[in-house]
């Protein structure tokens, strides 16, 4: 963008030193008070000022641009931090110390965003009784809910429910495969759009 | 019809002679509800019985279905095709010497009349027509309705020649592919019953019109009930977990798990709707899986109460809970998914050997548990209407398929072609 601004007042530039020789129309892009500018008519004046106005925009755009790309990094970052899935042991449902890491990492987030929305799936691995397995991913789902409730979320901002085993990651029958089943995610339901980084 | 009338205390001297030579269930005799007149076979071995080839364009379908049909039901032993009977179709009277030669017990012939077929039983033995009727055989060959009729066929024969009708004329209900299917008890026509999503654990209502699942939302598991003819309802909404429904048998009212922040308990709704009631007090620990005495009055159900998922049987109100098998009996680790027979007298469910379930069965008279699979992993056992058969999810053929397995003779066929059916459900017979 800056290079395009670059280059068009270039252009104008040669074009002016161009015209200069031809017509007395003077256009001089870069910010000079039209009262600075000797022999040139009130029609010339008007059209300096537009084109110094359309400098300004472009130039103000740019800076725009710079500082909302800076933020959607944020965005991402913060966003990926509540998607974090945690793990879980065989047949068990509460946390391990990584979980809690993962789960302590989403509060401030949380806190500072009120308005964010989550759902927590619970999930198994393919060992065990198909429908028993919903009931243990439940387990998984609604012990994390109260884990991060514990700590001030409103337990009303966060959904929960169970795909036991019928959502595996991986396929694969040895124990990384089952180790990688047995979990829980977090879906953003509503207010993720603008994320605001939490205070220091 | 034409059965022949002889004194029966004449018949009743012969059979107990007859019982006593043969070493046959002598017991049969004890039991209320025997009718005179079955086939039997020599030694207390299965009877032989030969279906003679049938005339006409679809008569040789007909025969291949009956053929298969008596084979699984595992109560004869069907005899292959016995050029030197010679008596050809449609024309009495059957060369019983030659069949005694043969092994043969039992002798079936159907004559296709029009839109039906007369059907008649020889008892060898006996060198007399044992039964005989006229049934209706509809529609096109092939056409589901007439395949239908063929199995009515078969489970009358069975019916006639060992006094228990047969299930040809059932069907399985399992999942495939995150939908419910049916199946033809024989493998055939395998046909999708819900919409693509994900649908599981589906069990009959006791009419055999329709079937209750859990449907997986996103948001949610809710309870769904499937016609059979068209159509279907929801009965439980996505709110919390709710899964692994079952008809009560009187087909008024659905158990199933209901599930939230503090655990997972059972609960019985009405089928057109209402305020669930709770069954079971779990105490914070996880019930899944009920199954229903065919009395209505009990319960079986998987729970984690003791710590790791075992199988319980109750009252129906949740009261009167009791551990279904003692721990010494095979198989600690993990225990789950029962399912209670119709005739009321055995329970199977699965339990896990080394990492990998098997399907076992306990009597209720005496708690004995024995151990029914052996090859691959075995999941998901299922009552067929008999009380004898169980359908199972098995491993042995290196993908997950339906296997239906004789709890007599442990003779084991594999009924589905398409990897990965699970959680199968036996429909009652539906032709009486």
């Amino acid at each position: 963008m800056r290079r395009r601004i670059v280059g068009a007042v270039l252009m104008v530039l040669s074009v002016s030193l161009a015209a200069c020789r031809k017509k007395p129309v003077a256009i001089d892009p870069v910010p000079v008070k039209p009262s600075t500018v000797a022999g040139i008519d009130d029609e010339a004046a008007r059209r300096l000022r537009e084109r110094e106005q359309e400098v300004r925009d472009s130039l103000a755009r740019v800076q725009a641009n710079q500082v909302s790309l800076a933020g959607t990094a944020d965005a991402a970052a913060l966003r990926a931090a509540l998607e974090a899935p945690i793990l879980f042991e065989y047949d068990a449902a509460d946390m391990t110390e990584a979980g809690r890491a993962v789960l302590d990492a989403k509060l401030p987030i949380l806190r500072t965003n009120t308005v964010v929305r989550i759902r927590v799936s619970g999930h198994t691995d393919a060992r065990g009784s198909d429908e028993y397995n919903l009931a243990l991913g439940l387990r998984r789902a609604a012990s994390t809910r109260k884990y991060l409730a514990d700590r001030g979320i409103a337990a009303a901002r966060i959904d929960v429910v169970s795909f036991g085993e019928e959502r595996p990651v991986t396929s694969g029958e040895d124990d990384a495969a089952f180790m990688k089943n047995r979990r829980a995610e977090f879906e953003i339901l509503s207010g993720g759009e603008s994320l605001r980084v939490p205070p220091k | 019809m034409s059965i022949s009338r002889h004194g029966l205390s004449i018949r009743t001297l012969r059979r107990a002679v007859a019982c006593a030579l043969l070493g046959a269930a002598g017991s049969l005799y004890a039991q209320p509800g025997v009718r005179l007149g079955l086939i039997y076979g020599e030694g207390g071995k299965r009877p032989g019985i030969y279906v003679l080839p049938i005339a006409g364009p679809s008569g040789d379908s007909i025969r291949s279905i009956v053929m298969r049909d008596l084979d699984f039901g595992d109560r004869v032993t069907v005899l292959p095709r016995a050029t030197a009977l010679a008596s050809p179709a449609g024309r009495a009277p059957i060369d019983y010497a030659a069949a005694a030669r043969l092994g043969i017990n039992g002798v079936i012939q159907v004559a296709i009349v029009g839109a039906g077929a007369t059907l008649t039983l020889y008892d060898v033995a006996g060198k007399r027509v044992l039964q005989q009727k006229t049934l209706a055989l509809p529609g096109v060959a092939n056409a589901l309705t007439w395949r239908s009729a063929v199995h009515g066929v078969s489970d009358l024969c069975e019916e006639w020649i060992s006094g228990e009708r047969g299930i040809a004329s059932t069907k399985l209900a399992y999942v495939f592919d995150g939908r419910i299917w049916l199946i033809d008890s024989d493998g055939a026509n395998a046909t999708p019953v819900t919409a693509a999503g994900r649908a599981l654990s589906p069990a009959w209502h006791p009419n055999g019109q329709s079937l209750v699942y859990t449907a997986l939302e996103p948001a949610g598991s809710a309870i769904h009930i499937a016609d059979l003819r068209g159509g279907g309802r929801r009965v439980v909404p996505p709110s919390g977990l709710n899964i692994s429904p079952v008809f009560n048998p009187d087909g008024f009212s659905i158990a199933y798990a209901h599930g939230d922040d503090f655990g997972t308990e059972l609960y019985v709704v009405g089928a057109i709707g209402g305020t669930p009631r709770r069954i079971s007090i779990g105490r914070g620990s996880d019930n899944t899986s009920p199954t229903f005495s065919p009395d209505g009055r009990r319960i079986a159900f998987t729970s984690g109460r003791s710590g790791r998922p075992d199988v319980y049987i109750a009252d129906e109100d949740g009261t009167n809970v009791d551990q279904l098998a003692a721990l010494s009996s095979a198989g600690q680790a993990y225990r789950s998914s029962p399912d209670w027979s119709p005739d009321g007298r055995a329970i199977v469910f699965q339990s896990q050997f080394d990492g990998r379930f098997q399907a076992m069965l306990i009597t209720l008279r005496d708690r004995s548990v024995t151990r029914l699979t052996n090859d691959g992993a075995n999941e998901d056992p299922a009552w067929a209407p008999d009380s004898r058969h169980v359908v199972v999810s098995s491993t042995r053929s290196g993908a997950r398929q339906l296997w239906v397995i004789d709890t007599e003779t442990a003779r084991a066929r594999q009924v589905t072609v398409s990897a990965g059916a699970r959680l199968a459900a036996w429909s009652p017979r539906l032709q009486k």
